[in-house]
């Protein structure tokens, strides 16, 4: 998919209208996730119920990718065993490093598997992995994210 | 024939496709001119200069002293000896830093800079101030951009030791008031370090009708090849400092425990040096000359106004710094309303043009300027009014694709 049809296709609804983005009251999770080198910050924050994330949203600033991919990223962890949404994250990552993807596993990424051809936009890479990358840094080390 | 077309088909990647080449100020192209003259050194005078007793050497060194001398012309040093080959500006400024810096600037003391200078141009002394004690402080420039007399009177006083501020901003585009800045640098009795990367390829430089006491620049901003740059400094600044890096080439005595080092600028220039670099760059300053910078400066102004004209056309763009287009030196730095910077580059790039978007290496201007990032168009004198055109129609349909009305 070329970038343009990218944008008008799956990323402007995200980022224009996102579903998750704010601030939450009473949070269990929180970390703050930087590209130092384009300056994007997303602020993610997770409630945690006996090891099921029952909700998530982010706030802060970045690129359309980089908003977009956490706001799909939310919808589709929200109700997952914490397990479940850091070996999706490792999924979503090997795709956007460009490694062979099965089917079945694009069908698990949903959504977010249209960011798919980020992997040929090396530039885009670490916009598109910002928020997966910070989710799975706060589950995998919670001590970095106690609120 | 306008300056573009006379000059263009001297460069072969500008042949190459459709493509608008709008990041001038982050390295220019090079013409076919400047790498013949790399491959001629290669091919028929290479040796290590500066030691050899054959021919080869000795022609390599010719050749090496032939491109400081016209370095040394070309911003207006009174001696060849006074400019140093470096790297880039970056290692310029570190050389003088290191050097200079941290031997006169003491616990107290002060360091003046501008906010809007390149981060080449603040950690070097950041370095400084936190190693010795001294304290930085910063010039900030109004709305427009620029640096008022009363900020440079008020920012430097007695405890100056030192004022570092770029000729050109690589953000607003804007010239400093280096004399003025300068005068009164000198007034208290601090030496006055110049950033010249971004002026040296577009205006005429004289370092000494600028009160310089050191001016740094670039050669791959000015059609050299990336890794060559020079810094000149004052004779007797240079002959009472200590070397930046020891090793080959820069001592007159060695025994097991001590050295005594070669005059300068050989007590600079540690090392191997890259004299393919300085002959390529000797090249790019003949190919300049030969232009004329104020060719170079008038296709300058008019595709700068084409752009800015039509980029007012867009009122979700804003502009930053001066209304003037004849005061950005060829940069134009914008936002467009809802869009990040990186979409907005990256969109271009799918219609091949070339432009930077992020924080430029300025990150203490963008929070100066309350802005995460943004996008820089930057011109050169091979750019044409089509291109300026094609980029202006490309930027118009951007707020579409991201999903806004218009």
């Amino acid at each position: 998919m070329e970038l343009k049809q990218l944008y008008r296709e799956i990323v402007n609804e995200h980022n224009l209208r996102p579903s998750h983005k704010g601030d939450m009251e009473h949070p269990d999770l929180v970390l703050e996730g930087v590209n130092p080198s384009c300056g994007d910050d997303i602020n993610l924050q997770l409630r945690i119920e006996n090891g099921i994330i029952t909700d998530g949203m982010f706030n802060g600033s970045g690129c359309a990718i980089s908003q977009a991919s956490v706001d799909m990223m939310l919808d589709q962890i929200i109700g997952q065993k914490q397990e479940d949404a850091v070996r999706l994250a490792g999924k979503f990552m090997g795709m956007i490093k460009g490694e062979p993807t099965s089917e079945a596993d694009l069908e698990e990424l949903d959504e977010s598997a249209a960011l798919q051809d980020v992997s040929h936009m090396p530039a885009r890479v670490k916009c598109a992995v910002l928020g997966w990358h910070t989710m799975q840094e706060m589950l995998e080390h919670p001590e970095k994210a106690q609120h | 024939m306008s300056i573009a077309d006379e000059y263009r088909k001297d460069f072969p990647i500008l042949q190459k496709g459709d493509y608008i080449y709008f990041d001038n100020a982050a390295t220019t192209q090079r013409p076919a001119q400047v790498v013949e003259a790399i491959r001629d050194f290669y091919e028929n005078a290479n040796a290590n200069p500066l030691r050899g007793l054959y021919d080869w050497s000795v022609d390599a060194t010719e050749r090496y002293e032939a491109a400081r001398h016209a370095v040394a012309q070309f911003i207006g040093a009174g001696e060849d000896g006074e400019i140093i080959f470096t790297r880039n500006t970056t290692e310029s400024l570190n050389l003088v830093a290191y050097s200079y810096g941290l031997s006169h600037i003491h616990e107290g003391d002060e360091i003046v800079l501008t906010v809007m200078e390149h981060h080449s141009n603040m950690l070097p002394w950041q370095m400084v101030a936190k190693k010795n004690g001294a304290r930085l402080v910063y010039m900030e420039p109004d709305e427009e951009g620029r640096i008022t007399s009363e900020e440079i009177q008020n920012k430097i006083t007695d405890k100056t030791k030192l004022v570092a501020v770029a000729q050109v901003s690589n953000v607003l585009g804007v010239t400093n008031p280096i004399r003025e800045i300068a005068d009164r640098a000198h007034a208290v009795g601090a030496v006055m370090v110049v950033d010249g990367a971004q002026s040296t390829p577009h205006i005429p430089v004289d370092v000494k009708a600028l009160g310089a006491d050191f001016f740094a620049f670039s050669g791959h901003k000015l059609m050299s090849p990336m890794g060559i740059g020079a810094l000149y400094g004052r004779m007797e600044l240079l002959e009472e400092m200590p070397p930046f890096l020891t090793g080959g080439e820069m001592i007159e005595y060695v025994t097991r425990e001590d050295a005594t080092y070669a005059p300068v600028p050989e007590k600079f220039e540690a090392g191997t040096v890259n004299a393919a670099g300085a002959v390529g760059l000797h090249a790019a300053i003949d190919y300049l000359q030969k232009v004329g910078l104020d060719r170079v400066a008038e296709q300058e102004r008019l595709l700068t106004k084409q752009l800015m004209d039509g980029m007012k056309q867009m009122p979700y763009i804003k502009i930053y710094g001066s209304p003037d287009p004849d005061k950005h030196c060829g940069i134009v730095t914008f936002t467009i309303d809802g869009v990040h910077p990186h979409d907005t580059a990256s969109l271009l790039n799918e219609d091949h043009v070339c432009i930077r978007a992020g924080h430029h290496c300025a990150q203490p201007l963008m929070q100066f300027l309350k802005v995460g990032s943004t996008a820089r168009a930057s011109l050169y004198f091979y750019n044409t009014q089509e291109e300026v055109s094609r980029f202006l129609e490309k930027l118009s349909g951007i707020r579409k694709v991201m999903g806004y009305g218009a």
